[in-house]
């Protein structure tokens, strides 16, 4: 019986030895994240660089922990930031405060506040918990020009885009 | 009374007394019917067809007269075959309203469905947004769905400024005509207008610059959409982000009730800034209306870089930064030794606590205590003043058998010296009160006044003398300069509408006229009130339009203005000038700060007399602490710390134990930052070991007053603090209804009772006062007046006026400019005979002013304080 036991105990340590290792070499490799996950947000720029966000403080009002801090300013054609009217001239999200829910997202008229992958939320100091603007929106896609940007008068007129309803 | 009529809403009886609309009875009942274009302060004009409701009406037998009854008993009931309007319908007798059936709801839908149509559905970006009522309305009353296509909406300019004070987004706007319809009943500046028509129709301004009115903020208000709203405010923060502190404007003697909006700000460093300031409904005081100095010109109170931030002491011979601990010091120390010699300068900015504290220090160290000001006569307001129960509202038309109020305006352009009172005078007049306007030159009152009289300028007593001559049997002797007036029928027809009025009130102003004129104007006014008998009764006696917030207090306090305030200044060991400038509006009082002189200036800058001064003390401004005002109406009123003055607080570097020991120790933190006015007198008097003088806090001053200064008997911060329900109902959840501005749940304010001691109960023979004003044969002469929008410190840190305010002006009249070749908006010199005052400014044309006359106003960048020959000349 003892010399049983004892065989199985050894074949599943010498199964191990050979097996591949299931640890992964975090910060050098990643685990992908599932399709829903609920990362840091990120704010979304229109191919053209200009931001998706107007400043329109709904998803801070939409967020249950008061995570979010938006103050808006007006856009001119000399200093365009975002199309239409208005845009955030501070956007910050305190870390430690969200849970990650998602309301922001859903509150969010033109989709400019996404809660994207990454998931690398650490800090030594609180201060440093709270992200600005320049920390969460993505960079200018290829083609785009930086925000502030010149544009044409009276192109950019409407705040909110015409969007279909959501998929999925 | 008349008798009750009695209807059915929604199946439950109610009463409400003839002529009520459906709409108004409705919420009796606790039904809101959806408006867009009905506001309770307006006639009804049935635009927006939002109300609509089914009505039936009892069936009367045309034979008999009789109500036809059904087979029950119950009277028979015939419904109209369309939806009528709840906004424009009178109830009557047994009408029965059903406004939740299917039908009404029908109709209501379909009508807010085509509001949408063309309505961008920017709410996101909409400073209205949170506070709409067209989207409370669609969220409580719409179909949800439009069947009209997104793609033919009609598309319009977004950014439209009507002017630099107001924004109009044509796409928004549901062409209710609110706001032309405020323009014309309540403002009466037609500036702004509809254009087009059909769905073209939009909102135009007329006027250069565009939105000419001082009343255009009250437009954003009750606009019940996001057409109008203010620059002031653009993108500012979104409604729900905003605390609400109740305050008290400090403009002007009113007293207007404001909701300061306030929140904290990155860009600021996260201190608290006010964002709007928005009317709190006062039906006793304005209503609820302000106008936009009150809106836009809190600016000075906020905090910023030019601020004094902590106290200076003038060591060899600079002014640098010291210790609150070292400038009390030096301050106890030279007061006390200056004892008999210190003298006091106050502003009527000053809250009525500062008055107290200061008035008692300085009475008790046994010096003197002026009042800095360019009006007299108030010591008679507080004898003959308003009473309690008085409020502008009830002037009309008198009853059946009454004659109607009377109202003599004198001496006063009273929408440039007190803008509310004019826009309530208007509304009066409108219900039949009978206004007098005794003025030099026309102002705007005369549009609604029904005796406008001219009196020449420098005679402003003598024609309220000749008016209650005109009463008399026996005529007085009166100077030469009016005989004119005094010979006029309709002085003596309004002298006789005055005398014979149920009501009568005079309200005073300083046009034209400095500190000895207004006082002489304010005990002829006493007179004429004493001889007709309109005294010590609710809306009967002497109002002052006075130049600062809280100028009726200082008087009730018992400050006086100082006549001879050079002299005082010169002669005095120690000063001590709080919430006064004198050195930068008159350049002759420098003269007064002698290096012997101990000066002790306290403000909220550096101001021209603050350089002059050995210390200089940092206060709060009124938004950053408690108060309260007494208005020109004798009106006491509270005002609340809207934001915390970070500067008092413990510097930010500070490790967070400290505050808390202290308190555990007992030991007094060190003072840090601005302190409230009332604050420092008290400081003070701690050192001199001077005991009764309190500053702990507002409430604590406050109820020494009420102990001590017998008007504010019984008067405490609760009593201030007391409301009872107001009609319109506003600011609620119906908020639609009335418009974004706020019911008042702070405080009413208490109407103090006049003061007893040495009350006139006889007119005082103020004949001999009066002289015969003449000008002279040759030469110009110079007269002050006082505009809305001045250069004055409180409001020219508002940038956005700087172009309503302009540069500094003249006004000439046409024959002199003709003579002189001035041309409208042409520049010219003007020399002051007396101080040598020598000055390149605008020249303003008035074709109705009488020869030889020049009018300077007030803090434009000339020194005026009374009538003064003058020279002018064409410059460059």
């Amino acid at each position: 019986m003892f010399a049983v036991e004892l065989a199985r105990g050894l074949a599943t340590t010498l199964r191990e030895l050979v097996a591949k290792p299931v640890t992964v070499q975090y910060p050098e490799e990643k685990r992908p994240v599932s399709r829903r996950f609920k990362g840091r947000h990120e704010l979304k720029r229109y191919d053209n660089g200009l931001e998706k966000c107007i400043g329109c403080s709904l998803c801070a009002s939409a967020c249950p922990s008061d995570a979010i801090f938006v103050e808006a300013a007006e856009n001119t054609d000399e200093e365009r930031y975002s199309p239409g009217e208005r845009y955030a001239r501070v956007y910050e999200i305190n870390m430690m405060r969200c849970i990650f829910c998602g309301y922001c997202e859903d509150a969010c008229p033109t989709e400019a506040i996404v809660l994207g992958d990454n998931y690398e939320l650490s800090f030594y100091d609180r201060r440093n918990s709270i992200y600005d603007k320049s920390m969460l929106i993505d960079p200018v896609a290829e083609g785009g020009k930086p925000t502030p940007q010149k544009v044409e008068p009276g192109v950019f007129t409407r705040s909110i885009p015409v969007m279909k309803n959501p998929q999925d | 009374m008349t008798k009750p009529v009695t209807l059915t809403i929604n199946g439950i009886q109610v009463e409400a007394p003839p002529g009520t609309l459906i709409v108004d009875a409705a919420k009796k009942v606790g039904f809101d019917i959806p408006v867009f274009c009905y506001h309770p302060k307006m006639e009804p004009v049935g635009m927006c067809r939002e109300c609509l409701v089914e009505i039936g009406r009892p069936v009367i037998d045309r034979a008999t007269g009789e109500a036809v009854l059904e087979e029950d008993g119950s009277p028979k009931i015939q419904f109209g075959s369309k939806l009528e309007l709840a906004c424009a319908t009178p109830v009557s007798p047994g009408m029965v309203v059903l406004g939740k059936s299917d039908n009404a709801k029908a109709g209501r839908d379909d009508i807010l469905e085509f509001l949408l149509t063309s309505h961008p559905l920017d709410c996101p970006i909409c400073d209205k947004g949170g506070e709409c009522p067209l989207q409370d309305l669609t969220m409580a009353w719409g179909p949800g769905v439009s069947r009209f296509l997104y793609e033919e909406k009609q598309h319009l300019a977004k950014r439209y400024p009507l002017g630099e004070l107001i924004m109009l987004d044509r796409e928004r706007c549901i062409q209710c005509g609110r706001c032309v319809r405020f323009q014309d009943i309540f403002a009466d500046d037609r500036v702004i207008g509809f254009s087009q028509r059909g769905r073209s129709l939009e909102i135009v301004s007329y006027s250069e610059p565009g939105f000419d009115s001082y009343w255009s903020g009250n437009t954003t208000d009750i606009c019940p959409v996001g057409a109008l709203t203010t620059m002031d405010f653009r993108f500012g923060a979104r409604p729900w982000e905003l605390r609400l502190a109740a305050s008290i404007c400090s403009q002007c003697a009113v007293g207007c009730n404001l909701a300061l909006n306030v929140r904290r700000e990155v860009v600021t460093g996260g201190d608290w800034v006010v964002k709007r300031v928005m009317p709190r409904q006062n039906e006793e005081v304005n209503e609820i209306w302000i106008c936009d100095k009150g809106r836009f010109g809190h600016h000075y109170a906020e905090q910023g870089p030019k601020r004094l931030e902590q106290p200076l002491v003038r060591k060899n011979g600079e002014l640098q930064p010291a210790s609150w601990d070292e400038a009390l010091d030096l301050i106890a120390e030279r007061f006390g030794s200056a004892g008999a010699g210190l003298f006091t300068l106050a502003g009527s900015r000053l809250a009525n606590e500062d008055l107290f504290n200061l008035d008692q220090l300085t009475r008790r160290l046994g010096g003197k205590t002026g009042l800095y000001t360019h009006m007299g006569g108030g010591k008679l307001t507080t004898q003959v003043g308003l009473t309690p129960g008085s409020n502008f509202k009830d002037l009309g038309g008198g009853g059946e058998n009454e004659p109607p109020d009377a109202v003599l305006v004198v001496g006063c352009d009273l929408e440039e010296e007190a803008p509310v009172w004019w826009l309530l005078l208007r509304q009066a007049a409108k219900r039949g009160a009978a206004v007098i306007a005794l003025n030099p030159r026309a102002t705007k009152l005369d549009r609604d006044a029904r005796f406008s009289l001219r009196y020449p300028f420098g005679s402003a007593a003598a024609a309220v003398l000749a008016m209650t001559s005109s009463l008399s049997q026996k005529p007085h002797d009166l100077p030469e300069s009016i005989q004119d007036l005094s010979r006029n029928p309709d002085l003596k027809a309004a002298a006789k509408a005055f005398a014979e009025a149920r009501n009568a009130l005079v309200i005073f102003g300083s046009e034209g006229m400095g500190l000895a004129e207004s006082a002489a104007l304010a005990q002829a006014c006493a007179n004429l009130l004493l001889t007709t008998g309109h005294t010590g009764k609710p809306n009967n006696g002497l109002l002052g339009a006075w130049p600062r917030a809280n100028e009726q207090g200082a008087w009730e306090l018992g400050w006086e203005a100082d006549a001879n305030l050079l002299e005082h200044l010169s002669q005095a060991e120690a000063l001590y000038i709080v919430a006064a400038d004198p050195v930068n509006d008159d350049a002759a009082f420098q003269s007064a700060f002698g290096s012997d002189k101990f000066v002790v200036v306290q403000d909220l800058y550096l101001s021209q007399t603050a350089r002059l001064a050995d210390v200089v003390l940092p206060v709060q401004s009124w938004i950053e602490r408690e108060g309260s005002y007494t208005s020109g109406g004798r009106r006491v009123q509270r005002f609340y710390p809207a934001i915390q003055s970070t500067t008092a607080m413990p510097p930010k570097t500070e490790a967070p134990g400290v505050r808390r020991a202290s308190v555990l120790t007992g030991s007094v933190p060190e003072l840090q930052g601005p302190q409230a006015d009332f604050a420092i007198p008290s400081l003070i008097a701690e050192r001199l070991q001077m005991d009764g003088l309190n500053h702990s806090s507002a409430a604590a001053v406050f109820a020494q007053i009420g102990e001590t200064v017998p008007v504010f008997a019984g008067l405490t911060y609760q009593k201030l603090a007391e409301v009872h329900e107001q009609w319109p109902i506003v600011g609620r959840a119906d908020m639609y209804y009335g418009g974004t501005l706020y019911e008042n749940t702070q405080g009413l304010g208490v109407q103090l009772e006049l003061a007893r001691t040495g009350a006139p109960a006889q007119p005082q023979p103020a004949w001999s006062q009066v002289e015969d004003f003449r000008l002279p044969k040759l030469g110009l002469m110079a007269f002050p007046v006082t505009r809305l929008y001045d250069q004055g410190s409180t409001l020219m840190h508002t940038e956005l006026l700087h172009q309503r305010i302009g540069e500094s002006f003249v006004v000439l009249n046409g024959f002199d400019a003709a003579r002189l070749k001035i041309s409208h908006g042409g520049k010219a010199r003007i020399t002051f005979n007396t101080s040598a005052q020598s000055v390149i400014v605008q020249v303003r044309l008035d074709a109705a002013l009488p020869e030889r006359v020049v009018l300077v106003p007030r803090s434009f960048g000339l020194s005026i304080d009374a009538p003064t020959p003058v020279e002018v000349r064409p410059a460059g």
